[in-house]
């Protein structure tokens, strides 16, 4: 009934669409870093949306299945191969009982997500299942823990399977480096100038990029601006500490906060954020609100109408 | 426990609605804290509490910022929404809102309130008076955040402002009670932090297994009541951490 753990990986943590409904009462919302790549695992096995997965950060994962099941992979390529032969993201496996399923290391990308027909069986907390290591909750053992060798992950054994793979033309392009900024917040607090630096400057993420959120270093913009009256932070929010360095508030962001915020990265570019590793270099492009949620539906209605 | 707020109420002269993002929205009560705004953001919290299509509310000292299902809702829909129900919003019920009263039990010894002394020094008062002032005054949450159940209570009595510790403690034990500036907060986990630490509580602040969940909530009026350490230990409180 379960996957048993023999390399617990770097970073692997169950997920789910996220604890929502608790943010007054300071709980994040966590769920998963690329949610495009997680909605399309659920969608190539004909999964609930919010069916919980795997996500796999830089690999160096290994489990064995001890039931026969369907998997899909979508996100990174992780270099993962099943009993030793390579097998691709944005496809489903069928899996046996004894099958080993290993993650080596990032090829293109850095998180994977690993489906299972019908979702990893987990006791939701506050109605989810989503890891926070930061705030003890969610996850197999409830508790924020990440996988640990020798866990097992259940699932509903299932001997059904239908082969598919995503069209080539759906398949995200990790490549891009381009991430799309709304301007809300305190926006109209930086100046021209500042704007300018912003969307004009190059940022390298930097070492300290995590699952609440990313520190890039580039060209500081709106230094030693004063910080503002504490207040609710958005998925994505782009704030600015007195050092003038972004930081993209992302999936176990805190809730409250006060540095003020240049704007907020789309859900979408979000997802495409989360497969950018320590190093590798970013640009901002601005867009309205009403073209980022043109964007958002579009991805949507592309994954839900491919079901 | 509950309690009559004396506050005077107001309508809000503006509240600005804008969109931060394709899924969330920040609603601006004023540019300065008090607790007449206090009073409208609960009014507007409550009002949108178990909305369709609103995800999460996260009300904060002058804010509300609104995450709305994009699903439900494009740019238009929210604002007109919003507007819709602040049109609705009985302002007039904010300065005789029966607001919640929680009281904390805290026990203000050396073992755990290490920065007593130095508070007590700072602000030119002995350590009796500094816990007096503390526990004498009731408090409003303003805001929750930091990590799940940090309630950020206001306002300490003027004797009682100090700034933040210089260098922050990396582990702040379970149940700490400290200020910091004009504000004064309970620990709920285990976390770094850079308050000046009075004391602690036996007193859980989160149980993700009760119905509650978390003791105080945003709005609710916060008092701390001093007990022995006797009193401390008996209700299961320990002397560890630091």
């Amino acid at each position: 009934m379960a996957f048993k753990v023999l390399k617990p990986g770097m970073l692997t943590l169950l997920q789910d669409l996220g604890r929502h409904g608790y943010q007054h009462l300071g709980v994040t919302s966590g769920g998963p870093m690329d949610e495009v790549a997680f909605l399309w695992g659920n969608s190539l096995l004909d999964n609930d949306d919010n069916a919980a997965q795997l996500e796999i950060t830089f690999g160096m994962l290994s489990l064995e299945a001890t039931q026969p099941t369907s998997i899909a992979l979508a996100g990174a390529d992780l270099g993962a191969t099943l009993n030793g032969d390579s097998i691709m993201p944005w496809q489903t496996y069928a899996v046996k009982a004894g099958d080993v399923l290993t993650f080596q290391q990032p090829k293109f990308g850095l998180r994977a997500y690993l489906a299972v027909k019908g979702g990893f069986l987990a006791e939701p907390v506050l109605g989810s299942v989503a890891t926070v290591i930061r705030e003890q909750l969610g996850g197999f053992t409830g508790k924020g823990d990440k996988l640990q060798k020798g866990d097992l992950l259940p699932y509903a054994p299932t001997q059904q399977h239908t082969p598919r793979h995503l069209p080539r033309l759906a398949i995200p392009n990790y490549d891009q480096t381009e991430i799309d900024v709304v301007t809300g917040y305190q926006y109209k607090s930086f100046s021209g100038l500042d704007r300018a630096h912003f969307f004009s400057s190059a940022y390298t993420l930097s070492q300290n990029c995590d699952r609440m959120g990313y520190r890039l270093d580039g060209r500081p913009i709106g230094k030693d601006q004063p910080g503002i009256i504490s207040e609710g932070i958005a998925y994505g929010a782009i704030q600015i500490p007195s050092d003038g360095q972004p930081i993209i508030l992302l999936k176990d962001r805190q809730t409250i906060g006060g540095y003020p915020k240049i704007g907020c990265v789309t859900s979408i570019s979000g997802s495409l954020l989360a497969q950018k590793k320590p190093g590798d270099k970013i640009g901002f492009r601005y867009m309205s609100v009403d073209q980022a949620e043109r964007e958002r539906h579009l991805a949507l209605a592309r994954i839900h109408q491919w079901r | 426990m509950m309690h009559n707020e004396t506050s005077t109420s107001a309508t809000p002269t503006h509240i600005e609605i804008s969109l931060v993002s394709d899924q969330a929205c920040l609603l601006q009560f004023s540019d300065s804290i008090s607790d007449e705004v206090a009073d409208q953001i609960s009014l507007v919290t409550t009002a949108l509490q178990n909305h369709q299509g609103i995800i999460d509310l996260i009300p904060s000292y002058t804010t509300l910022l609104v995450v709305f299902d994009a699903g439900c809702f494009d740019r238009f829909a929210i604002q007109k929404t919003l507007q819709s129900v602040l049109a609705k919003v009985d302002w007039s019920s904010a300065g005789n809102r029966i607001s919640h009263e929680v009281v904390i039990p805290v026990y203000y010894g050396p073992e755990v309130g290490p920065d007593l002394e130095d508070v007590a020094k700072h602000c030119q008062l002995d350590i009796e008076e500094v816990i007096r002032l503390h526990s004498t005054t009731t408090y409003r949450a303003y805001a929750i955040g930091f990590t799940p159940g940090f309630a950020f209570l206001g306002n300490t009595p003027e004797a009682l402002h100090v700034p933040r510790k210089t260098t922050p403690r990396l582990k702040v034990p379970l149940g700490s009670v400290a200020i910091a500036e004009r504000q004064t907060a309970v620990y709920p986990s285990v976390t770094p932090g850079g308050w000046q630490i009075l004391g602690r509580t036996p007193t859980k602040l989160v149980d993700w297994t009760s119905d509650s969940l978390a003791l105080i909530k945003a709005g609710d009026s916060v008092r701390f009541k001093p007990m022995s350490k006797e009193e401390f230990l008996a209700q299961g409180g320990n002397l560890d951490g630091f």
